[in-house]
């Protein structure tokens, strides 16, 4: 059974919170870009994908990063991906 | 074929001059400044353009991170900076006064630097990525008057601090929250659009000359507050002089130096150097972004590329596929800087862009590109290169209470030393006289960087003299993140050191030992991170937080931080006699 969008929200959510855990995820909003939202460095955002990667199975290739700019969209994105199989 | 050494043209360029006096001298004339005359850098930077048959061509092309463009002349920039300018004198600034700039890679931070300088105020940039404390402690050691940010930078990193602060007057905010955020929900603070457009747009004519400080630039050292390294308006002659040299950049060039403008090399490259050749060059306002940054070197034309290592190794675990089919056929030169690039990097820019990466050196202190790998010299993939004309360098030994002595043989590990006089060297330390004296010894600069040089005269980087932790090309000082860590109530000491990474070259890595009776446990070490951060920004904060039992000392106190890095590393600790 595959996560579903919310599911998949709150392990987003817990991954940023692991790495970044004076983050208050209640504040981020979904539609606007995250990382203008929260303090994230590169080496952070890294961080967060291979989290992903190894949390969630999703390994996100750097064609694809231009999906990644906003909660909502990283959501879509992986549940999208997760559809595939 | 990987080979020791890549060849160039048959041509190499001329030895640099004896006499780097005579150099400099040249170089000036070329500019039309004399050393005790007027110069100004925006107006050698903006105003003698704007003034000539290149007025309307394009200074700037910002791309911002929709995917809009907005291109930015040369008689553009000139009446922008002028308004900035006018609007300063009419806030009463003074000159000499500290304007800092806080916000993201967007036109109004290049206008409100060239302004700045143009009036004669002294300009410090701030890191995006710096948290509270950082910013705090920056501006509150220069005693800031002015500082220019963003809506969203100012809510969650000055407002907080705003009151501890006494020394800033006047707060100019960019609205980058779409209108969402109304002006008066951000009390003592300045529009920036509508002060702009009320400031006269009278030219103005600066009135510096070479030796009027006109940047301050922050760095770490092992112990104390971060050093504020100040730049005088001439260290401009370097940042032409060396672009044209170890850049190959020249005035119809396209250039793009991917260096956020809140470090030295996004200062020195990414606004003023290319301004100064009167070339193009791009801004690119989202963060690194493999697939996107392909997309603007081949679509914008790139010429001339200054990127860093940590971009190059993260490009390269981008995978081949990215690649394919690509080609970059406008890209003429490539270079690097931050920390040693390693010949793999070298390589990887030979088989996948076309062209070797030229590594180069130099720090916040040198104002500007010291040693280079050039257009025109041959290229050992791995070093560092050879000085560049109007720079003398040796490798030197420090010998207490002695003059250091000078290291003849080839391939001897030892301190790199420059004569001084170049015009970028830094003139002080803000209100640390004393820390400024120390880098200096018999007309020598001394970098604290350690060195070799081989037979033919290129030099390789070893490793730093001191704990300063370097990561992504960035100096992090272990004193300032382990204040803010044994600010914490359970913490009664923290020793920080830089752990290798393999894409940031290092990590800040805190060891923590936590006062008698509090548990050591996930949810703990998760607030220390949290406060950590909070303090000092994702850029500065550890990644990675472990607890120890204790930290070896010195017999005077102090943590060994080598020691800790040793353990860490797995090394042989080395003579421990000076150990408690």
């Amino acid at each position: 059974m595959p996560l579903d969008q919310e599911q998949l929200r709150t392990a987003l959510l817990a991954i940023i919170k692991t790495l970044a855990p004076e983050t208050d995820t209640a504040q981020i909003v979904g539609s606007l870009p995250l990382r203008k939202q929260i303090d994230l460095d590169s080496m952070d955002w890294l961080n967060v994908l291979v989290a992903i990667h190894e949390g969630l199975g999703v390994d996100i290739p750097e064609t694809d990063y231009r999906h990644l700019a906003t909660l909502d969209s990283i959501v879509a994105y992986l549940s999208g991906r997760l559809a595939k199989g | 074929m990987r080979t020791a050494v890549i060849p160039k043209s048959r041509n190499p360029s001329s030895p640099p001059p004896v006499d780097a006096a005579a150099y400099w001298a040249g170089i000036a004339r070329e500019l039309a400044v004399s050393g005790d005359g007027p110069l100004n850098i925006a107006q050698l930077a903006v105003d003698r353009h704007a003034a000539s048959a290149k007025a309307d061509k394009t200074a700037f092309r910002f791309l911002d991170e929709a995917g809009g463009r907005r291109d930015v002349s040369y008689r553009e920039l000139a009446a922008l900076t002028d308004r900035f300018a006018n609007l300063l004198g009419a806030l009463g600034v003074k000159k000499g006064e500290c304007v800092f700039v806080l916000c993201g890679r967007i036109p109004e931070l290049y206008v409100a630097v060239l302004g700045a300088l143009k009036f004669g105020a002294v300009v410090s940039p701030l890191f995006q990525a710096f948290g509270p404390e950082p910013v705090r402690a920056r501006i509150a050691q220069a005693q800031g008057s002015v500082l220019v940010t963003t809506a969203s930078a100012y809510r969650r990193k000055v407002a907080p601090l705003r009151d501890a602060l006494p020394s800033l007057q006047h707060v100019l905010v960019v609205d980058d929250l779409g209108g969402e955020m109304a002006q008066e929900s951000l009390p003592n603070t300045l529009d920036w659009t509508t002060a702009l457009a009320a400031a006269a747009a009278t030219p103005v004519v600066p009135d510096t000359t070479a030796a009027d400080p006109a940047l301050l630039h922050f760095t770490s050292g092992t112990t104390g507050t971060p050093k504020g390294a100040l730049h005088g308006h001439g260290a401009v002659l370097t940042h032409y002089a060396t672009a044209r040299y170890a850049l190959d950049l020249r005035p119809d060039d396209i250039f793009w130096c991917t260096a956020d403008p809140g470090w030295v090399t996004g200062m020195s490259y990414g606004i003023l150097a290319p301004l100064v050749i009167g070339a193009t060059s791009i801004v690119d306002a989202a963060d690194f972004d493999a697939a996107r940054w392909l997309v603007i070197l081949a679509a914008e034309r790139v010429n001339v590329w200054y990127t860093a290592p940590t971009a190059i190794r993260m490009l390269m675990k981008a995978g081949p596929a990215l690649f394919a089919g690509r080609r970059f056929p406008d890209l003429r030169f490539i270079a690097s800087v931050g920390e040693p690039l390693n010949p793999e990097a070298v390589w990887w820019g030979v088989e996948t862009l076309g062209l070797p990466i030229h590594d180069n050196w130099w720090q916040t202190e040198t104002g500007g590109i010291m040693i280079a790998n050039t257009a025109k010299n041959d290229l050992k993939p791995g070093a560092m290169g050879r000085p560049v004309p109007g720079v003398v360098a040796h490798v030197v030994r420090r010998v207490a209470g002695q003059p250091p002595e000078r290291i003849a043989t080839p391939d001897t590990v030892g301190e790199l030393a420059l004569e001084t006089g170049w015009p970028s060297m830094f003139r002080g330390y803000l209100g640390q006289p004393e820390r400024y004296r120390e880098c200096f010894a018999e007309g020598l600069y001394l970098s604290g960087d350690l060195v070799r040089r081989d037979a033919d005269g290129d030099y390789w980087f070893v490793g730093r003299r001191d704990d300063v932790i370097k990561s992504a090309g960035h100096l992090i000082g272990p004193f300032e993140v382990e204040s803010v860590l044994m600010e914490h109530p359970a913490v009664a000491e923290a020793g920080v050191i830089g752990k290798p990474d393999p894409l940031a070259g290092e990590s800040v890595k805190a060891f923590v030992v936590l006062k008698r009776d509090v548990v050591a446990d996930e949810t703990l070490r998760r607030e220390l991170l949290a406060h950590a951060r909070r303090r000092l920004g994702a850029a500065v904060a550890p990644k990675e937080i472990a607890f120890a039992e204790c930290l070896p000392h010195t017999r005077s106190g102090k943590i060994m931080r080598r020691l800790l890095k040793a353990r860490e590393l797995g090394l042989p600790e080395g003579d421990s006699s000076a150990l408690e």
